[in-house]
């Protein structure tokens, strides 16, 4: 009974959905405030109707209802309480629900929250954002039910993937998702600023918050994949160049890009039509990327279960939402040249260099992605791209962002006198070569060219966005010294720089070393010492493990001990590596246990991992700094204002 | 110079560095690209010599063989047609086992052997790779035209 | 050409790109090797008693199902009814191939959902899956009398496949 309620709940959505995009943007067009007010009430019910269905889809899977299909083949009694709700999320039909679900979240949101935009604005922001909706929840009423029942029922299910049997991974996708899905409210805001053809500059300020907080969710989204692949993919590597990840890592290159042209266009009135296609891009990727995971197009180690007509279906609607935003696009961005001009030194330039090679960026990723394919269809050979390849490509366009980024903080708007401008440079630039010379030559006592560049990069990012904390806090006690929007700017750079300094010195000085042990044996790796003190047998709640203590010796000094596990999950037969880590700031040290050699020796991979928790560190800083630029005041009080005021023209004379 | 040349300049620049790197990328990608050669292929000697390639197929039952407490071991991998040694030191992964697909990076050695840097396996029961799996029913197409002409076994010359 | 359409025509080219994709990378759309060549000869004990063995030669004389399984796969139960039914049909003789499984499973498997095989070949280690080329479960091969691959479906059957994929190749060898 439940289910079919689930099921009910996905149909009246989908209804609901209809007539949010049509009324409200009919409305809209014929400025009839009745059809608008339509709006805010079906983006609530349609968001009440898919919660539904996700609670009963989430209830199936913690009553063990295997008479779902969905739930049988992904859940199993002995499966943890934890995994049966994040099971939820492990497969196509269930993350393509959680999906929707995120969907009408941000659209909830986004008619609780603008009550200081225009009414028909937010009525066509939601309209659109309906729009989107409707093809989801289409998508999954035809191709990916869910809730298809199973005749007879199974006695117990086929479990989950033991991979996805992870604390990490159960709040992976719904970050990710969250920030994916995020793009969509950008993406509805500029297609509703053309659709109303009202294209000054308020639409980016209206913008702009949304775009961040989409963005940090991604950041963090992917940040925790990253890990995750770290640790439970079991062989210590942090970023694959797979398919799927390269699917989310682009709209994070683009929503990048799009959050420092939004910048431009709301404080300058400028590159606005650039912008505008930064926010479709930022979501047409998005579309991409499902298209790409879900299509089974692409050969992945994560890729969901392929299903082509899945992939028309996808491709059909990717198709009329983009063609459909770039056909508004070509009609009205031609207005919108404006020439207001910018000297060459000012922080216009360094923000559209930005821009150009982030774009660039992606254009190497998504050609990356994509070129497996294309030589196959050229016949030219069955090709995959070694990671070799993306590293160095990758690094064309982002070692000159990352240096640029340094000194585009310190510019003005419109015109930066040079003297000053360099007066601030130096301070940072000679710490940053002095940091990045010393710090690798004498704490990890070697030194290379690519090195040089990526720590000295680094410290310079780090020491140049501190600065004007720094200087904040000197001239003005307390008090309003610096905005949270350049304070949050300033922290998001910190954090890059940590990122960068943790990428560096790991691709420089980290150990990898597959070695034979036996219990009673010792091997040594980077200067440490591993003894495989001995071997156990250990059940968990739906797996046996054999667990090998490994201690962990420096100089004779005992630095820590680890257990690895093998596990064997009971359901699927499938064998799982659990690696051991001993987790520091300064030095992951992580071993993990291959299989037996006979002799009742174990090969091992042990591994010596210098800053590699800066990675992470470094992204998590990052989404801190678009959490203190969203709390900027800025946004809250022009929004009561606005609302005084009703009328944003007025709003912006003022700005 | 008036702002609209200096951004000239600026753009004129940025075309050019973007040349220079297009270029070293596209060098870079002829290089890292690693294609992926089918088993009969192999036999029949339609490899790169000079860089790694990858190979796919099924463990042949019975045919891994690793030296006591050594990381050195070997294994065959056969299209169902035709069959190449593959030496490996290292871990395996999780779901490496006889009969089951398997995707080998790495070279040839002089002596007809396969010599693997990287091995990768399925990442769950019911996934294998579409590569091998195309490879595997395209040449299970030989065995049956083997076993009808009476000579069952490796043909790479037809292929 | 207006510098503002030329996003469109990157995004349109990518999509063309893409369905071609699609259309050359559908693992369906390939032709099965076995389409038209006589199946791969096996003998194999049945499950349910070790001592019988069946083989190729017990599918020759009219059109045959040989449909893979195992209890481990839950789709293979997501079909299990249409087998039932079809068996129920006597429409047509459909054998069972056990693969990868345990024997005591699948016989309380059977015993719980019915027995819609003749019998059932069991096959634990894959060596006539193998042969066979068999993915994964469940999967379905449709004989003809002279005991050649006419038909082979992966993933659960259902009366709407049964009618398209199987009757209608029954149909028109046999007018």
């Amino acid at each position: 009974m439940i289910p079919e309620i689930g099921q009910f709940a996905m149909i009246l959505a989908l209804a609901l959905a209809a007539i949010q995009t049509a009324v409200p943007i009919v409305g809209a067009h014929r400025d009839d405030a009745a059809m608008m007010g339509v709006a805010r009430s079906a983006a609530t019910g349609q968001f009440v109707f898919v919660a539904i269905a996700f609670g009963c889809l989430t209830y199936a899977f913690l009553t063990d209802d295997f008479s779902v299909l969905y739930v049988a083949n992904h859940s199993q009694l002995s499966l943890p309480t934890l995994y049966k709700v994040s099971a939820v999320w492990g497969a196509h039909e269930g993350s393509l629900l959680m999906w929707v679900l995120i969907l009408a979240g941000w659209t909830l949101a986004v008619a609780r929250f603008s009550s200081g935009v225009p009414d028909a604005f937010a009525a066509r922001v939601i309209g659109v954002l309906g729009f989107l909706s409707i093809g989801f929840l289409a998508f999954m009423i035809l191709t990916s039910n869910p809730f298809e029942r199973l005749v007879p029922a199974a006695a117990d299910g086929a479990d989950l993937n033991p991979l996805l049997q992870d604390p990490g991974l159960a709040i992976h996708p719904p970050l990710l998702y969250i920030g994916y899905v995020g793009f969509s409210v950008a993406f509805a805001f500029a297609i509703a600023a053309m659709l109303s053809g009202d294209l000054d500059r308020t639409w980016a300020k209206w913008t702009r918050p949304w775009t961040t907080l989409a963005w940090l969710f991604l950041t963090l989204g992917i940040a925790l994949g990253s890990w995750w692949a770290y640790y439970e993919l079991g062989w210590g590597g942090w970023w694959f160049w797979d398919a799927v990840e390269n699917a989310s890592f682009m709209p994070w290159l683009i929503g990048t890009a799009l959050m420092h042209s939004l910048a431009v266009t709301e404080k300058r009135g400028l590159f606005k039509s650039w912008t505008l296609l930064l926010a479709i891009t930022a979501f047409s990727l998005s579309l991409l990327g499902t298209f790409l995971v879900r299509s089974g197009i692409l050969v992945s180690v994560h890729a969901f279960a392929t299903d082509p007509e899945r992939g028309y279906f996808i491709l059909a609607f990717l198709g009329i939402v983009v063609v459909g935003a770039l056909l508004l696009y070509a009609w009205r961005a031609p207005s919108l040249d404006s020439d207001v001009g910018f000297a060459l030194l000012s922080r216009e330039t360094f923000l559209l260099l930005n821009n150009v090679l982030l774009v660039i960026a992606t254009a190497i990723v998504l050609y990356g992605t994509l070129s497996p394919l294309i030589y196959q269809m050229m016949d030219w050979g069955k090709i995959s791209i070694g990671e070799p390849w993306f590293n160095f490509a990758f690094l064309i366009p982002t070692v000159p962002l990352v240096i640029l980024l340094g000194m585009g903080m310190h510019a003005a708007w419109r015109t930066q006198n040079t003297g000053t401008w360099l007066d601030v440079l130096k301070l940072p630039a000679i710490i940053g070569v002095v940091l990045g010379i010393v710090v690798p030559l004498f704490v990890y006592g070697r030194m290379s060219v690519m090195l040089a560049v990526g720590c000295i990069a680094a410290f310079w990012i780090v020491v140049s966005s501190l600065v004007p904390i720094i200087r904040s806090l000197r001239r003005e006690k307390g008090a309003a010294g610096i905005t949270r929007s350049a304070l949050g700017m300033s922290v998001a750079h910190v954090g890059m720089g940590l990122f960068v300094l943790g990428v560096t010195v790991v691709s420089a000085f980290g150990v990898e070393s597959d070695r034979a042990l036996s219990p009673g044996a010792s091997t040594e790796v980077a200067g440490f010492e591993f003894e495989m003190r001995g071997l156990n047998n250990v059940t968990g709640p739906n797996f046996t493990a054999i667990e090998a203590e490994v201690e962990i010796r420096k100089d004779g000094e005992y630095v820590g001990t680890v257990r690895p596990q093998k596990r064997q999950y009971l359901v699927q037969k499938s064998p799982m590596t659990e690696a051991g880590i001993r987790a520091g700031l300064d030095k992951d040290l992580f071993v993990a246990l291959g299989d037996q050699l006979g002799n009742n020796a174990w090969s091992v991979r042990i591994q010596y991992k210098p800053l590699i928790r800066f990675i992470w560190l470094g992204c998590l800083i990052m989404a801190l700094g678009g959490l203190i630029a969203i709390s900027d005041r800025r946004y809250r009080v022009n929004v009561r204002e606005t609302a005084k005021r009703k009328d944003p023209k007025a709003q912006e004379a003022a700005a | 110079m008036k702002p609209r040349q200096q951004r000239m300049l600026a753009v004129g620049l940025a075309v050019l560095g973007i040349a220079i790197a297009a270029g070293l990328t596209l060098r870079a990608f002829e290089d890292n690209m690693m294609f992926f050669v089918e088993i009969s292929d192999v036999v029949a000697g339609k490899h790169p010599s000079e860089r790694n390639f990858r190979i796919g197929g099924l463990v042949v039952g019975g045919s891994v063989h690793r030296e006591e407490g050594s990381l050195d071991m070997s294994f065959e991998v056969t299209d169902t047609a035709c069959t190449v040694p593959v030496i490996y030191s290292g871990v395996l992964p999780d779901l490496f086992r006889e009969g089951q697909g398997v995707v080998a990076h790495g070279r040839m050695g002089d002596n007809g052997v396969f010599v693997a840097d990287k091995i990768l396996a399925k990442h769950d029961e019911n996934y294998m790779a579409p590569e091998v799996a195309e490879s595997l029913s395209k040449h299970q197409q030989d065995i049956q035209a083997a076993v009808a002409r009476g000579t069952e076994g490796c043909n790479p010359d037809d292929s | 050409m207006n510098r503002f359409i030329l996003p469109l025509v990157i995004v349109i080219g990518l999509i063309v790109f893409l369905v071609m994709g699609l259309q050359h990378g559908d693992p369906r759309a390939l032709p099965s090797p076995f389409i038209g060549k006589p199946a791969p000869e096996f003998e194999l004990p049945t499950l349910k008693n070790p001592e019988v063995v069946i083989g190729t030669d017990n599918f020759a004389g009219k059109y045959t199902l040989v449909n893979v399984w195992a209890t481990w796969c839950v789709m293979c139960q997501a079909e299990h009814g249409f087998l039932m039914d079809l068996a129920a049909s006597k429409s047509i003789p459909i054998y069972g191939l056990n693969w990868r499984d345990s024997r005591p499973d699948a016989i309380r498997w059977l015993g719980r959902l019915g027995d819609p095989y003749i019998a059932s070949a069991f096959d634990p280690d894959n060596r006539v899956g193998m042969d066979w080329g068999v993915y994964g479960a469940p999967e379905t091969f449709l004989l003809d009398p002279e005991g050649t691959v006419v038909y082979k479906h992966l993933g659960p059957l259902d009366p709407a496949i049964w009618e398209r994929e199987f009757l209608s190749r029954m149909q028109e060898a046999s007018p």
